[in-house]
């Protein structure tokens, strides 16, 4: 498991070691360049020194060959550490040394006549700045041992390693603690989600939460309203279910016992063809609660297919409507040459109910039609019926599920409308329902939203 | 005993009202609160049996609208919605009784007489007046420990004489408690009963007030 604090420890702590032996490597080069421009320099300088010196007489040297050099006084060394920094020798062109300072050594520190150079001196590498004097014939070798310098270098650096060393354990901490505070928030979120049980939908309540944890919260607590609202909607659903069959169930057992009970011959055949009605319908309000829950199960909407109307019409309504004989049934020839682009299932879902809708309100004899509206936009496949219509107050709440209303079927369930319509809208597709102005009656219809889905349109195709 | 039945499900209220008959109630039966409310206004029921959720409203208005006009009609709720809560509103509301759907056939019979026989401020279950006995629940009628069979209409008769004794019911009230709405009636029928049941029980056993009906005669 990564955990982020440790990714982020290891991250900034990484970062800050990469950093600091950046910053070391960069400070040791330039010091060493800088140590190396200014110890250069002094050499100059102690050259050119001892060479005017020599000049004004103020050091004499010795003249002839066999004789000592003289003693050349150079500053004594301030620091214990690096004494004598500087070592000095006169030579003459003729190859004779003719002074030193002391602790200088004998052979010379370079071949030279003028200007820098490096040279391996009794086993150590030397520095040397070389000086000619060609009117008194002599050569001034000023130089100091390379070790020294990289001695002064190597302290500065281990000045600034060694606090670091010590230094980085304690940023570490830091880090660490610091880490884990910035994330406690996240910490406390955790704890909040692991502490409830299974049924607890409420909103997350973190106090407070900082910026980059908020979306998190709000998307989980978005969520939780989601599914809260989704349980509720199963729940109501299914208590509403529960309810409505129990109305049915009553007039079965009702209607049973009476068949049990009567001694009377017809009034027992009453009774069972009763039951028989009532067998009826609570398989139909069955079948519907099961077209309602696959409805609202179903996560994918379908693929939508090119559908002719007319035949589909025709076998989706093909199979009897419990109930209800004598009722004339009618599809517009118009249909046969109609296709609609739409998901079959749901279409024959839609056009069943709709159909049964229709064939339950309409009195003995009426007249069922399937027809193409065209005074719709978009246009739309509509049937009508006979029937008393939907008063006007009750027409927005008859697609409410376990609405009925006063001109109610004895055999609905208030289901019907419920399913067209939420059938519809999966199908992009608009619910029209309005009464007659002709005559009592309903026409109930759906067409497709042209905007919403263009793979949904209807279109006609000429004959 | 004639009963209102106020259901809207047509096979559920075609049930109650044959299966109630056959039980010896006498039935009218209505799906609608403005229907209910007509009947209640034109006739005298002795008990109600009231479904809650109706086309055009709510059951439990036409009972609060009955205890608020003071009529002490026995009510039995008939429900789809039996939650603990549905039954306390229900009863609080001026219910005497309380049944959940589905329910039994026999057991609703069984609560209307019960709830009508409390209505009446009786606790026994039969009915007895001068050595005669009536069992509304066996619907059996005993005479000095011998049982008479009658008729559905003579028992009736006889049950609603016994519940007032001393009470004199005239011809129309006894006509009201015998048919329901739907029935023809025959204008002498209450006195062709009469007859039958005075043959069957003795023909003292129920007076004749002149112009006003009948009652039980008195020790």
């Amino acid at each position: 498991m990564s955990s982020i604090r440790t990714r982020l420890f290891i991250i900034l702590i990484a970062a800050t070691t990469l950093i600091w032996l950046f910053a070391t490597a960069w400070i040791y080069l330039d010091t060493k360049r800088q140590l190396q421009h200014v110890l250069d320099t002094r050499l100059m300088e102690a050259a050119r020194m001892v060479g005017s010196l020599v000049t004004s007489g103020e050091i004499a040297l010795s003249a002839r060959a066999g004789e000592a050099p003289a003693s050349i006084p150079l500053p004594e060394p301030t620091h214990v550490g690096y004494e004598r920094q500087l070592s000095c020798q006169i030579w003459s062109f003729d190859g004779r040394l003719i002074g030193r300072s002391s602790g200088a050594p004998e052979t010379a520190l370079s071949n030279e006549t003028s200007g820098f150079s490096e040279q391996e001196v009794g086993g150590e590498p030397w520095r040397v700045y070389a000086f000619a004097d060609r009117d008194r014939g002599i050569r001034v070798l000023v130089g100091d041992r390379l070790g020294l310098r990289d001695r002064l270098v190597t302290d500065l650096v281990r000045g600034l390693v060694l606090p670091a060393i010590v230094v980085v354990p304690l940023l570490a901490f830091l880090i660490w603690a610091s880490v884990g505070r910035g994330l406690r928030p996240l910490r406390r979120l955790t704890q909040s989600l692991k502490a409830r049980g299974p049924e607890d939908l409420s909103a997350i309540n973190v106090g407070n939460p900082p910026s980059e944890i908020r979306p998190v919260v709000d998307a989980l607590n978005g969520l939780f309203g989601k599914v809260a609202a989704a349980r509720e909607h199963e729940r109501s659903f299914t208590a509403f279910a529960a309810h409505e069959l129990r109305t049915p169930l009553a007039g079965l057992r009702t209607q049973v016992q009476v068949a049990l009970a009567a001694r009377d011959p017809e009034i027992r055949e009453g009774a069972l063809k009763q039951t028989l009605v009532a067998v009826d319908r609570t398989s139909r309000l069955v079948r519907q609660l099961l077209a309602m829950s696959a409805l609202d199960a179903a996560a994918e909407d379908g693929e939508a297919q090119e559908i002719v109307v007319g035949p589909a019409i025709e076998e989706a309504t093909a199979s009897r409507t419990p109930g209800k004989t004598g009722i004339r049934v009618e599809i517009d020839l118009t249909l046969h040459q109609t296709t609609v682009r739409m998901n079959r299932e749901l279409f024959h879902l839609v056009v069943r109910n709709l159909h049964e809708n229709a064939v339950q309100h309409s009195p003995e004899g009426g007249l069922v039609r399937w027809l193409l509206d065209g005074d719709t936009r978009p246009p739309s496949i509509t049937v009508e019926d006979e029937g008393p219509g939907i008063p006007e107050d009750e027409i927005n709440h008859v697609t409410d599920r376990f609405f009925r209303g006063r001109h109610r079927s004895p055999v609905g369930s208030g289901l019907g409308l419920a399913i067209v319509d939420t059938a519809l809208k999966r199908a992009n597709a608009s619910f029209v329902l309005r009464n007659r102005q002709d005559r009592p009656g309903l026409r109930a219809g759906f067409g497709v939203f042209l905007s919403k889905a263009p793979a949904g349109k209807l279109s006609i195709r000429s004959p | 005993m004639r009963i209102l039945v106020v259901e809207d499900d047509a096979v559920l209220l075609d049930g109650l009202k044959v299966g109630l008959g056959l039980h010896g109630f006498t039935v009218d039966a209505v799906a609608s609160c403005g229907d209910a409310r007509a009947a209640l206004a034109t006739a005298e029921f002795d008990a109600l049996v009231l479904d809650l959720m109706l086309p055009d409203g709510s059951g439990l208005d036409i009972l609060r609208e009955l205890r608020r006009r003071q009529d002490a009609t026995p009510v039995l709720l008939l429900t789809a919605k039996d939650t603990v809560a549905d039954r306390i509103g229900g009863l609080d509301s001026g219910a005497d009784d309380y049944l959940g759907k589905p329910f039994d056939l026999d057991e609703v019979a069984a609560r209307l007489r019960a709830i009508s026989r409390r209505a009446a401020g009786r606790a026994t279950p039969t009915l007895s007046w001068n050595g005669i006995e009536l069992d509304p629940g066996r619907r059996t009628v005993e005479i000095d420990g011998n049982p008479v069979v009658l008729s559905r209409r003579e028992f009736s008769i006889l049950e609603a004489l016994i519940k007032h004794p001393g009470t004199v019911l005239s011809k129309d009230q006894l006509a009201d408690r015998l048919y329901g709405w739907e029935e023809d009636v025959e204008s002498n029928a209450v006195e062709v009963h009469v007859h039958h049941l005075r043959v069957k029980i003795g023909r003292d056993a129920i007076e004749t007030v002149r112009g006003l009906g009948y009652r039980l005669r008195s020790a």
